[in-house]
């Protein structure tokens, strides 16, 4: 079977009881001083979009979620992985 | 006996020759400075992991370090007992390679701290605070972006007696002000259950002659020293 081309896009936030300072600060001193006061959280985090070739989109999924867990792209202490979308390219 | 320690290279570490400086000429042991691809265990005693900026700090701090083959052979001398010691991106990257629990996080102030501050001795136990006193407070050097401590499991770090410093003002007390990156319970290192191997955020190595420091104190130097003692006493 040919393998297609995929995009997986994922992404790495800290949990929520590990402290974010950088979504704090956006937050805090810059949307709320800016007038932007229904905003109550923002949480800052890492995007990757990774291309890869796969049989089919459950396995292009697998195999991210297999390389993030198997080579701590995400760290499982203080983050959480989330795969947003995956794509064929 | 002759001691032979290891300081491992990796991409952008800066604080190499500071560690091979001082165990050289200030601790007057035969330390070499080793390339990481090219680091072999059997040669060594002990190894340290030193300060930098390892791969650029890509993905996340010590992390592309952390799968390198010299985590790899350093990963043979934790198992059979020998010192392993991380120094700021050594620490970053010995949690990220699970030799020591918890994470390093973003400083709670998002700014590089780089400043002399107060470490409480916690635990004078392990393979680098043997020539420590409980409770004493030593002056040593922070300099890192990355160096919040943090773990899901603070009971058992603690119930183990994991923690071996912490941030604290000059006189032991942890105070908020004395807090320089927001770590969890002022943790500034810590070890792993069989004590040979530690983490710490601060730099002995920047610490270890009298004329380096302000206070003209080198405490940084009984880390290398306990980590000799601790050598001759496992090989007597």
């Amino acid at each position: 079977m040919d393998l297609l081309d995929y995009i997986v896009e994922v992404v790495l936030e800290n949990k929520p009881a590990a402290r974010d300072p950088v979504g704090q600060t956006i937050q805090k001193d810059l949307l709320a001083k800016k007038g932007y006061n229904m905003v109550e959280n923002v949480r800052s985090g890492q995007y990757l979009r990774i291309y890869l070739k796969a049989a089919d989109d459950a396995s292009a999924k697998e195999l991210v979620n297999k390389m993030c867990n198997d080579l701590r792209i995400f760290n499982p202490v203080t983050q959480n992985l989330s795969i947003l979308k995956v794509t064929k390219s | 006996m002759t001691i032979r320690i290891a300081v491992i290279s990796f991409p952008a570490a800066n604080c190499d020759l500071d560690a091979i400086h001082v165990l050289n000429n200030v601790v007057n042991i035969q330390a070499d400075l080793v390339w990481h691809n090219y680091f072999r265990e059997e040669n060594y005693d002990g190894v340290v992991l030193p300060g930098g900026f390892s791969f650029g700090d890509y993905l996340r701090a010590g992390i592309i370090a952390a799968h390198s083959p010299a985590i790899e052979q350093a990963r043979i001398m934790l198992n059979d007992g020998r010192p392993v010691i991380g120094i700021c991106n050594g620490f970053q990257i010995l949690t990220e390679a699970q030799f020591l629990p918890g994470a390093l996080l973003q400083n709670e102030s998002l700014k590089f701290v780089c400043k002399w501050v107060n470490l409480k001795v916690e635990n004078n136990k392990t393979a680098f605070t043997n020539k420590l006193k409980m409770g004493e407070i030593i002056d040593i050097p922070i300099a890192h972006g990355e160096g919040r401590y943090y773990t899901d499991n603070l009971k058992d770090l603690e119930a183990n007696d994991q923690v071996v410093f912490r941030y604290s003002d000059e006189k032991g007390e942890l105070k908020k002000e004395a807090n320089p990156n927001g770590s969890l319970d002022y943790i500034a290192g810590v070890c792993n259950l069989e004590r040979n191997c530690i983490g710490l955020m601060p730099h002995p190595e920047r610490a270890s002659e009298a004329i380096l420091s302000p206070k003209g104190t080198n405490h940084g130097k009984l880390i290398f020293e306990s980590m000799i003692e601790f050598i001759k006493r496992r090989s007597s």
